[in-house]
């Protein structure tokens, strides 16, 4: 069964093209990743699957439901987390989780055993006002208060930027396992690397979706030779290989370079190339695409 | 070895609150250095001390020759800063924003001037020299941020997470900004949640719990921990 249904969505904020015809079939109980860079259309296409804005043209159904028609129904069965801190910040973390289960008609106790993993992580603050939260405690806070109506939906809007390595494993990590209580999640990101964690994961950038695959499939199908390529003077290494002729790309990636050649190359080759120009302790070897090479080739 | 920041038993305690824990470390001149730690560690603590902002509970530390106690404005001419969260102003011009830091910063007329040119011919961004800065995309933003933490030649350039949210070829391109100006001698020190920007870095610290866990060469880190990334390190230490 499809659990999110988008037909066509366009939206423009004046001159602007936020998004434009955006076509996604999700299903239910899947976990999927909208992976592109600030302004690509992300929040604009949340906001109006949660029926807070209203699109263009195209339409769209949330778990079944019509985003225009049926807005009721979809605002009582969806969790949504904004990416800015949404909570009230005045009120302690245990009033505002009350105060949301309150306004869904649901007690806390009711429904504990879906956040029970997430905010057992942060009870032993519940005295404690929203504001005065760490940016890892708000975002557990936030996640708690999304769920608490148990809903069939989940739109996660960045939850994880801004935060540090360690927040963002353990917070991928609470999405499998809500994952496996059968709730379809909708998550975008900025960073790449989350993207291998989704089942499937759709690339926007300028309000474009470019493509949608599971992440393996995704990398499997670059199309280019790729070798990372290491030498001592890093910096001087970026600038010389720009001037190798097969070269189509070449980009920073961690501790080594990613290149990529218009046609097959021996590395034999480059590294003849590298020692001509006095590089030293040269690393030349082919290596597999990840989600981020494939991005920047679109 | 001619060292730009040196801080010793660097402390602030807040109350009974201990958010940097006597930290001792160098910077070398023109390294690229990252400074890492988990939400809470003590970074931001750590670096309002180093930018002459707040002073030490204890302990000392000098930044481009100067004391952090004793000449915090000293400091803050020294030195560049630039943040994520503000470095322009959205309500000004790209044009007012140069002048407009050009002067805190107490260079002349002419020399801003020649050096404004010299700067939207870099960045190639004369076109929307008369444009808000609100309007332009946000990777143009952080290169023109952190050129203007540059403008007047510091010695350090101090970068409170600077790429975030940014598209992967944009943050790239900053990066490359980055490398030159430390070709050039200027010493970057750097914050960043992206672990693969730590590999970027000629050595890495990490703040645990007010501390300083570890500093080493990314790969140095690595061996030491038998780790394959930088961001495996980073978990094994900041999960303890």
């Amino acid at each position: 069964m499809n659990s999110i249904q988008v037909n066509g969505i366009s939206k423009a904020y004046g001159k602007v093209q936020a998004v434009q015809d955006i076509h996604l079939d999700i299903q239910s109980g899947e976990l999927f990743g909208l992976i592109g860079p600030d302004g690509a259309g992300k929040t604009t296409l949340f906001r109006i699957l949660a029926t807070l804005l209203l699109a263009d043209a195209g339409d769209a159904t949330v778990a079944g439901w019509d985003v225009v028609r049926d807005f009721r129904q979809i605002r009582r069965h969806l969790g949504y987390m904004p990416g800015r801190f949404s909570l009230y910040q005045d009120l302690t973390v245990e009033e505002n989780l009350r105060f949301f289960a309150t306004i869904f008609g649901t007690s806390i106790e009711e429904n504990y055993d879906l956040i029970k993993d997430i905010y057992q992580q942060i009870e032993p603050f519940r005295k404690r006002r929203a504001g005065q939260l760490s940016g890892g405690m708000k975002q557990k806070l936030a996640l708690s208060c999304a769920l608490i109506h148990a809903p069939r939906v989940l739109f996660l809007d960045e939850p994880t930027t801004g935060v540090d390595a360690v927040s963002r494993q353990e917070f991928w990590e609470m999405l499998q396992r809500l994952k496996a209580k059968n709730i379809t999640i909708l998550v975008s990101t900025p960073y790449m690397d989350e993207a291998q964690l989704c089942d499937r994961i759709g690339l926007i950038r300028q309000g474009r979706i470019l493509s949608v695959a599971p992440p393996d499939e995704l990398t499997a199908a670059y199309p280019h030779p790729l070798f990372e390529v290491g030498a001592q003077n890093r910096y001087q290494l970026l600038q010389d290989l720009r001037e190798y002729s097969p070269t189509r790309s070449v980009f920073p990636f961690g501790e080594f370079l990613h290149l990529s050649t218009r046609h097959p190359v021996d590395p034999m080759d480059i590294r003849e190339f590298l020692a001509a120009r006095q590089h030293r302790e040269v690393v030349v070897r082919p290596t597999e695409a990840t989600v981020e090479d494939c991005f920047m080739n679109l | 070895m001619e060292y730009v920041i040196q801080a010793d038993q660097l402390t602030k305690k807040f109350g009974s609150f201990t958010a940097v824990n006597a930290i001792s470390f160098s910077v070398k001149k023109g390294e690229i250095f990252g400074f890492l730690g988990a939400n809470g560690a003590g970074k931001t603590t750590a670096m309002r001390m180093l930018t002459g902002l707040s002073q030490p509970t204890a302990g000392q530390a000098s930044v481009a020759g100067y004391d952090v106690r004793t000449q915090p404005e000293q400091i803050k001419r020294h030195i560049g800063y630039m943040s994520q969260k503000f470095s322009l102003y959205e309500d000004l011009t790209v044009g007012e924003n140069i002048w407009f830091f050009g002067n805190i910063y107490g260079l002349s007329r002419s020399v801003i001037k020649s050096k404004t040119e010299q700067l939207l011919q870099e960045l190639q961004i004369g076109s929307v020299k008369k444009q808000l800065v609100a309007s332009l995309p946000l990777g143009w933003k952080q290169r023109l941020a952190f050129a203007l933490a540059s403008f007047h030649n510091p010695e350090i350039v101090f970068l409170d997470e600077p790429t975030g949210g940014v598209d992967p070829i944009t943050r790239r391109e900053f990066w490359e900004m980055i490398y030159a100006a430390a070709d050039r001698g200027t010493t970057i020190f750097v914050t960043t949640h992206y672990m693969d920007e730590a590999e970027y870095c000629d050595r890495v610290s990490i703040m645990v719990d007010g501390n300083i866990a570890a500093l080493d060469t990314p790969s140095g880190l690595k061996d030491s921990f038998e780790a394959r990334s930088m961001d495996e390190v980073f978990v094994k230490l900041a999960r303890g």
